[in-house]
């Protein structure tokens, strides 16, 4: 590839940074010697049997340790990266500008990113930004910036503290004085996580949380004294045939939102002639209110790393990828030992438990993008594109991952998979409800008494899930609860009675998604929310196809009109008349329509669901 | 002058398109059937020597099975597929497909096509009241070949693409940023003489919206005197190399006011290179 740098001014540091991750990174064995490089004036072409296009998964890895060793990308740095891993400028400028947790501009060494998204929001979080904001005032302005869901709701308000140089870490509950002590003392990490359990740690109702905040997160030893790798074992015993037969015969479905039977997506990917095949464990937990892969990986990392062994073994990949939401930085250090614990050990590489099989896991951080949870957009992200989804079909299962065919599960799926196999598809099947198998991970937030993770067997009713977490908190009243999500609907107090399983809450015309169940009391500001989830999708929409990247936008525009009293509306269209709301509830469903059948993705498919249903439970006050 | 390609006899694919029977060869798409059975489908982001990227979305139709829309562009007619592509929904999708466009940047330079389906489907863009948000790009000249204007921009990614591997291979240009700020760019937006461009002018050719022109065409439409229905189109080849590129010259009161190449010609697939493109002002000198 012939490649014009035109920043060419890196500095030493950032040069040692690139190299270092060139050299000894992820996939660096593959550069093999014969690689040739020509140079001439600001043009470079690298030739030789190890080519641009091997190399281009580095891009992601490569901006993240700019960003964390020197705090920014600067043009040179860009520069360097384009050379050493022959991937065009323009081309790694689109992709650094693509993630939140990239920057391109110099700032300040430690930044904090003040969750301003909804379960925070509900309990008070722009007073602390707003406290944070006065603090730090006009000449520390890029020392914090908003950010969408942070992953810990159960613990608002949350904060993400991004350094460069020292660790990243993350603060839930907390106060102004403690931001800005994490922003100037780079030593304050936030390594003491106690596990929210609210049904209580060890409790014997739970089953894929049952270590959690009970065997040692950093200790193999413990892993296992525990139960751990059992199934492998047993896995190694049925052979991937059996392992596939057993997942398919529990009925486990998905758990990422779509729902999608595991067993199935399995042996599709198994059953493709293809020389290479790929596992992708999706822990890019970013829907709003979601945060039960989080404290599965900070609390039971080795569960994940033993559960992508199996699927890798089943499906007959020898590369599993976990791609990991970027704001997770107990999670990413927790796994990152997990796996290097495994490898010593013989549990990961080139003969897995002396079984014969080849099977390691390579750990790719995200960097501030809902939409990568998507599983093409995914690819695209691991692959060192930009985070765009692809038009389906071809199908991950076909054309996955390097265009292999691949196996992307979501980590509460995998870990499920542990039981399957040890305890047996028919012990499996007979927990949960009808084609519910199992049980469901439920996060429970907002405005109730004990917020936190929970787990039950699939049938309990929302209003039993309520009840669990103590009811709504101070004895207020309850307005509605997201279910799902920002990608999922808001039910009113009178679905108490719904069942949450995955064919009840589809009749109901809702969705489980990913297990957020976020509850809302008289005293929330249902507009403020609302408008909230709005400029969700406008500021997560990827801007790959026209009805999302236009259609979000339109649509957080018409919902701020109509959450204003007619007299302050503009108007509508050039008949000089305040819009009406009518008008506007119209431009909304005309909206919904075109992005739900036209969009690529799902968020732009899903990108109206909660918004409807508030107008339809009459959430937002709409003057008529 | 077309190559006899040589290649295995490909299966047929049968399918229903809007009730009639459609017989295509495999692999070949949607709109591809459509068009062998005359039935008009509007697109943007298409182009015929480009690969499909299906991202405005305007070709979408309703294939019976399917949850959503599916892009005619990119999507293979399937045995047996019954496509729909005048339904409501269909319609429906369309029109606000162009109603988002219009509503977001300046659609006043494209085709007459474009601005007789938007008539088609009714569509209002200025529905969305004058506050709606728009696309709001410092006009940029930066050379004496092109301009750009991303006030114009719907990202149909056609000039990225001819900038990459469908044609120039040069990838001067990509999309950065994200959503509704996502922008054609060089690196930094740094100025196109700074950045790897080449002068082509492979991007400005294939752009539907006129974001990107060349400066002859720009500068004649500033002083007014832009008149393509004076202007008459001479075939020739270009004198430079031995590659014999067709040209078209594109000639305006005796004079080259612009150079395009013929999308279906086997050599150019209707891209130049700067010579083909630009290197005309000789023929002037007096």
């Amino acid at each position: 590839m012939d490649l014009r740098i035109t920043s060419t001014d890196a500095t030493s540091a950032e040069r040692a940074v690139v190299d270092r991750l060139v050299a000894n990174g992820p996939g660096a064995a593959e550069d093999g010697p014969g690689t040739t490089t020509v140079r001439q004036g600001h043009r470079v072409v690298r030739g030789g049997p190890h080519r641009a296009k091997e190399r281009r998964h580095l891009l992601l890895p490569a901006l993240h340790a700019l960003q964390s060793e020197i705090g920014w990308v600067s043009p040179g740095g860009l520069g360097h990266i384009s050379e050493a891993l022959s991937v065009p400028p323009a081309e790694a400028y689109g992709v650094a500008t693509f993630y939140h947790l990239i920057a391109t501009d110099e700032r300040p060494s430690a930044v904090a990113h003040l969750c301003d998204d909804i379960a925070c929001r509900n309990s008070g979080a722009t007073g602390l930004i707003e406290e944070v904001a006065e603090r730090l005032g006009a000449d520390r302005r890029t020392a914090w910036a908003t950010s969408p869901c942070l992953g810990r709701c159960e613990d608002p308000t949350s904060v993400f503290i991004q350094r460069a140089g020292a660790a990243d870490t993350h603060l839930s509950g907390t106060d102004v004085d403690t931001v800005i002590g994490a922003l100037d003392d780079p030593s304050i990490v936030n390594k003491q996580v106690s596990a929210p359990l609210p049904q209580g740690i060890g409790s014997p109702d739970l089953k894929l949380l049952r270590r959690v905040g009970v065997a040692d997160p950093t200790s193999l030893d413990d892993y296992r004294r525990h139960g751990g790798y059992a199934s492998l074992r047993e896995a190694i015993r049925l052979g991937p045939a059996g392992v596939i037969r057993e997942v398919t015969d529990s009925g486990l479905l998905g758990r990422g939102g779509a729902a999608f039977p595991t067993g199935v997506k399995w042996s599709a990917v198994a059953g493709q002639p293809a020389r290479h095949r790929y596992l992708v464990a999706n822990a890019d937990e970013s829907e709003p209110g979601t945060f039960k892969d989080r404290v599965v990986m900070e609390h039971d990392p080795f569960a994940l790393v033993e559960a992508m062994t199996v699927a890798g073994f089943a499906v007959g990949a020898e590369t599993g990828y976990l791609y990991i939401r970027g704001e997770y930085p107990l999670a990413t250090a927790r796994l990152s030992a997990a796996i290097d614990a495994a490898r010593h050990r013989g549990l990961l590489g080139a003969d897995v438990m002396g079984a014969g099989f080849s099977f390691d896991i390579e750990l790719r951080r995200g960097a501030g993008a809902y939409i990568c949870g998507e599983e093409t957009a995914l690819f695209n992200s691991i692959e060192g594109f930009r985070g765009e989804p692809r038009n389906k079909p071809p199908y991950p299962t076909t054309q996955g991952l390097f265009g292999q065919p691949t196996a992307v599960n979501n980590v509460e799926t995998l870990i499920n998979v542990l039981d399957i196999v040890t305890g047996g598809a028919e012990a499996f099947a007979a927990v949960g409800i009808g084609t519910s198998a199992g049980t469901r991970l439920f996060c429970v937030s907002g405005s109730v008494t004990a917020p936190g993770l929970y787990e039950y067997p699939f049938g309990i009713t929302l209003g039993e899930l309520l009840a669990a977490a103590g009811g709504v908190r101070d004895g207020r009243d309850l307005r509605a609860v997201l279910l799902g999500g920002a990608a999922g609907s808001f039910v009113g107090p009178d679905a108490l009675d719904l069942p949450l399983t995955f064919q009840a809450t589809r009749d109901a015309g809702v969705s489980l998604g990913s297990g957020v169940v976020m509850v809302f009391d008289d005293r929330s500001d249902m507009t403020d929310i609302t408008n909230r989830i709005a400029r969700f999708f406008r500021e997560e929409s990827c801007g790959q196809c026209v009805p999302c990247r236009v259609g979000t936008v339109r649509q957080a525009e018409v919902l701020t009109i109509l959450s204003q009293p007619e007299a302050g509306r503009p108007e509508g269209d050039h008949s000089g008349k305040g819009r009406s709301a009518d008008e506007a509830v119209n431009l909304l469903d005309d909206l919904a329509l075109v992005m739900a059948d036209a969009s690529i993705c799902g968020l732009g498919h899903t990108a109206s669901g909660a918004i409807r249903s508030a107008l339809a439970l009459g959430l937002i006050g709409v003057d008529r | 002058m077309n190559a006899t390609p040589v290649a295995a006899p490909r299966r047929q694919v049968t399918a229903t398109i809007d009730g009639q029977t459609v017989r295509v060869s495999e692999g070949a798409t949607i709109l591809d059937a459509c068009r062998s059975k005359g039935i008009d489908t509007p697109t943007l982001c298409y182009l015929e020597n480009l690969t499909p990227v299906n991202v405005c979305r305007v070709c979408v139709v309703e294939v019976e099975g399917s949850r959503t829309l599916v892009p005619a562009c990119s999507r293979p007619l399937e045995a047996d597929m019954v496509v729909n592509t005048d339904t409501e929904r269909v319609r429906h999708s369309r029109k606000l497909v162009f109603e988002l466009l219009g509503s977001s940047t300046d659609l006043s330079l494209v085709s007459e096509d474009t601005k007789a389906w938007m008539d088609t489907y009714g569509a209002r863009p200025d529905r969305f009241g004058a506050t709606a948000e728009k696309v709001d790009e410092p006009f940029r000249q930066q050379d004496d070949l092109y301009v750009r204007d991303y006030d114009k921009c719907i990202l149909c990614y056609r000039c990225v693409e001819a900038c990459g591997t469908d044609a120039q291979n040069t990838f001067a240009i990509a999309v950065s940023g994200r959503g509704f700020e996502a922008r054609i760019s060089t690196e930094w937006d740094a100025v196109l003489p700074d950045s790897a461009c080449v002068y082509c002018g492979n991007c400005v050719g294939v752009c539907p919206t006129g974001a990107l022109m060349f400066t002859s065409e720009y500068e004649r439409r500033e002083a007014g005197t832009w008149n393509p229905a004076e202007q008459t189109i001479t075939e020739t080849i270009c004198s430079y190399c031995g590659v014999g590129c067709a040209v078209n010259l594109h000639v305006q009161e005796g004079e080259i006011v612009k150079v395009t190449s013929p999308l279906d010609n086997d050599i150019t697939n209707g891209h130049l290179c700067v010579k083909g493109r630009f290197g005309w002002t000789f023929v002037h000198n007096k």
